[in-house]
């Protein structure tokens, strides 16, 4: 059987996490007290587990793969509703510590809605603004959890 | 008698106004979400959690097993109206539950569901109650040996034997296991896998991961792959009632799934999707019309939804008497414990007697509020599946910023929670289960230190492992669960061969 590319691309990514949990645990600091079940001794447990698993998954993908059935996981991904919701996060993720959770929140919310294929922006940012006011509200004024500062946080 | 005495006990605790009222919120929540697809309770627990700073440990239980019960009320109306199961353990009831509604027998399937769960919850929730003290009893005489070998064999039960690929289950379980070590080593005081962020000394908050994989990955998987055309709701013709003949031919059934459901979910390796496939096909067997299944027989979705809801229930047992969870739900559960700084485990019911007790008979309570909030009331949660796509999911991804930015207000927490959504959505899209990440995430720490002290006991001879004679059968059984099947499946090969 052909082997299957993209699978053999994630068992490689698995093999790779084995070799930075690898380098992450020569990072740790031993003290000789703990020689004998110090910090690292779990940490190459996962290292052998992660690095037998890459393997195993290796073989799989050059035998074929086993998503080959799965004709949903094979559909070629819609980037354009990837890139709304991407460009979502990050706008959220850029903008949340300037401009506040609520603002940050209606961005979000907007571009989640226009990858889900809604084309009201208006609505969508009008819904968005009262689930985020209600929740910030929620939180912060009920239960007491401060969601941090923003530019609408200072008005209300 | 003492037992009886304790649950009266409890009873007095979950019957105060307060407690009633996060029942009734749990509950409320919990079918709302179970209704709404791809959201669960494992993530609804996950973003609640910050709530553990502010509400007592009794109220906090409360809600989480009112969400826990609630989800899977609400689960079943979704899989029988909608025919899209929101996870594989309601496969079954979406099997014959939408087949009913097709029939126009909509209101009889739901009927059928909801009793069923009130019977089968009511069931296990008077196992828990008798068995849960009878494993403590059991469970002190574990050491620390023990307690290893025990997680060794949920590890594997969880991750190799449920689901679809044991290689794929355990991948998944060891990446949970790495990012619960991320951190200071409490031990020692080390860092641990920090990359030298300052963020990362305190661990990565469950609620990241959780968050992260149901939420964002979902999210991104589902946009990627456009699925989210709306799909028919079936509307419900006839009345929620059920006729004489409907009874007849349920209550066995969901006596039948309740007895097969609780017991395995009570096993230290859980799992819903087993008893409900085994109820169905016990239905099947002893039915006099079998040829109606697979067209909307009432014994199949009767049964399985019992044997889930007993299964699910019967997932609590190794949770509070062993501190083992062996769901998702029940480990976010077990990190809300510790954000409270209780270690469930045996001790915790001689400990927290109002807490555990209190919690079980909440369970009773919220059984009964599900079965009023679901027969009457199934025409408004049905409303709730009419939310658009679009703001459905704008919600869930601002919730999940909320419950991740909310907790520390730090950008690197929403960094991480997209770069793991990233890794769900590559989950998703490689067949991967979620569920033993989250549980290694939680429960690897713990084995962490089970292994030590078993070692510093033992001086640092790892066979201390397999010279206990109770330890060494739990190993034992691990390896049977992870090889057997092999084995199994090669004895077959050759057979056929010769």
């Amino acid at each position: 059987m052909r082997p299957a590319k993209s699978e053999l691309l994630l068992a490689v990514g698995v093999v790779t996490l084995a070799l930075v949990v690898a380098y992450g645990t020569t990072e740790i600091p031993v003290s000789p007290l703990y020689s004998k079940i110090g910090p690292t001794v779990f940490p190459y447990m996962v290292v052998v587990g992660l690095a037998l698993l890459g393997l195993a998954l290796l073989v799989a993908a050059l035998r074929g793969g086993w998503t080959q059935g799965d004709d949903e996981a094979h559909m070629p991904p819609d980037f354009r509703a990837l890139g709304w919701l991407l460009a979502g996060l990050l706008l959220n993720v850029a903008l949340i510590s300037f401009l506040g959770f609520v603002i940050a929140s209606i961005l979000l919310f907007t571009c989640v809605a226009r990858a889900f294929g809604s084309t009201r922006v208006g609505r969508d940012a009008l819904i968005g603004a009262i689930l985020a006011l209600v929740t910030y509200l929620g939180f912060d004024r009920v239960l007491g959890f401060s969601i941090g500062a923003g530019i609408l946080e200072g008005i209300i | 008698m003492e037992t009886l005495a304790a649950l009266a006990g409890g009873f007095a605790v979950a019957l105060t106004p307060v407690n009633l009222l996060w029942a009734l919120l749990g509950v409320t929540l919990g079918t709302a979400i179970g209704v709404l697809p791809g959201l669960g309770p494992a993530l609804t627990i996950a973003l609640l959690l910050p709530i553990t700073y502010k509400v007592d440990a009794t109220g906090a239980f409360i809600l989480f097993a009112g969400i826990y019960y609630g989800a899977m009320y609400g689960g079943s109306t979704t899989s029988i109206l909608l025919n899209t199961p929101g996870e594989s353990a309601t496969i079954i009831t979406a099997l014959e539950g939408n087949r009913m509604a097709r029939q126009g027998r909509g209101g009889a399937a739901l009927c059928t569901a909801a009793i069923g769960s009130f019977v089968a919850g009511t069931i296990a929730t008077i196992g828990i109650t008798f068995v849960a003290p009878a494993v403590v009893e059991f469970a002190l005489k574990f050491g620390p040996a023990e307690y290893f070998s025990l997680m060794v064999l949920a590890f594997v039960t969880v991750s190799a034997v449920l689901g679809n690929s044991a290689i794929r289950g355990l991948t998944s379980l060891f990446f949970g296991i790495w990012l619960g070590l991320i951190g200071v080593d409490l031990q020692t005081g080390q860092p641990r896998f920090t990359f030298g962020v300052p963020e990362l000394l305190d661990g990565i908050n469950v609620i990241v991961v959780a968050v992260g994989l149901f939420a964002v990955g979902e999210t991104l998987w589902l946009a990627a792959r456009h699925r989210y055309g709306q799909d028919e709701i079936i509307p419900v013709k006839d009345s929620i009632w059920m006729s004489r003949e409907d009874w007849a031919r349920s209550w066995k059934a969901w006596i039948r799934g309740a007895l097969i459901g609780f017991p395995i979910g009570a096993m230290p390796a859980g799992g819903a999707e087993v008893p409900t496939f085994l109820s169905y096909y016990t239905e099947k067997k002893l039915s006099r019309r079998p040829e109606e299944f697979g067209h909307g027989a009432i014994e199949g979705v009767a049964g399985p939804e019992a044997a889930n809801n007993a299964s699910a229930a019967g997932v609590l047992v190794p949770m509070l008497s062993l501190g083992l969870p062996t769901s998702a739900t029940a480990a976010i559960m077990l990190s809300a414990f510790q954000s409270y700084g209780i270690n469930p485990g045996p001790l915790l019911l001689q400990n927290q007697p109002e807490l555990v007790w209190g919690l079980i008979a909440s369970l009773y309570v919220g059984n009964v509020i599900l079965l009023v909030l679901n027969l009457p009331m199934v025409g408004l949660w049905v409303r709730i599946l009419q939310i658009p796509t679009p703001l459905l999911y704008g919600g869930i991804l601002v919730f999940a910023t909320i419950g991740t930015y909310g907790i520390s207000r730090s950008p690197i927490d929403l960094v991480l929670l997209y770069l793991i959504g990233g890794v769900g959505y590559l989950m998703r899209r490689f067949d991967f289960p979620a569920a033993p990440a989250i549980i290694g995430m939680i429960l690897g720490p713990l084995a962490e230190q089970e292994f030590r002290r078993a070692m510093t006991i033992s001086q640092g001879d790892p066979s201390i492992f397999l010279t206990k004679p109770l330890s060494l059968t739990l190993l034992l059984f691990a390896a049977a669960a992870l090889l057997g099947p092999h084995i199994y499946r090669a004895a077959a090969r050759s057979r056929k061969r010769a």
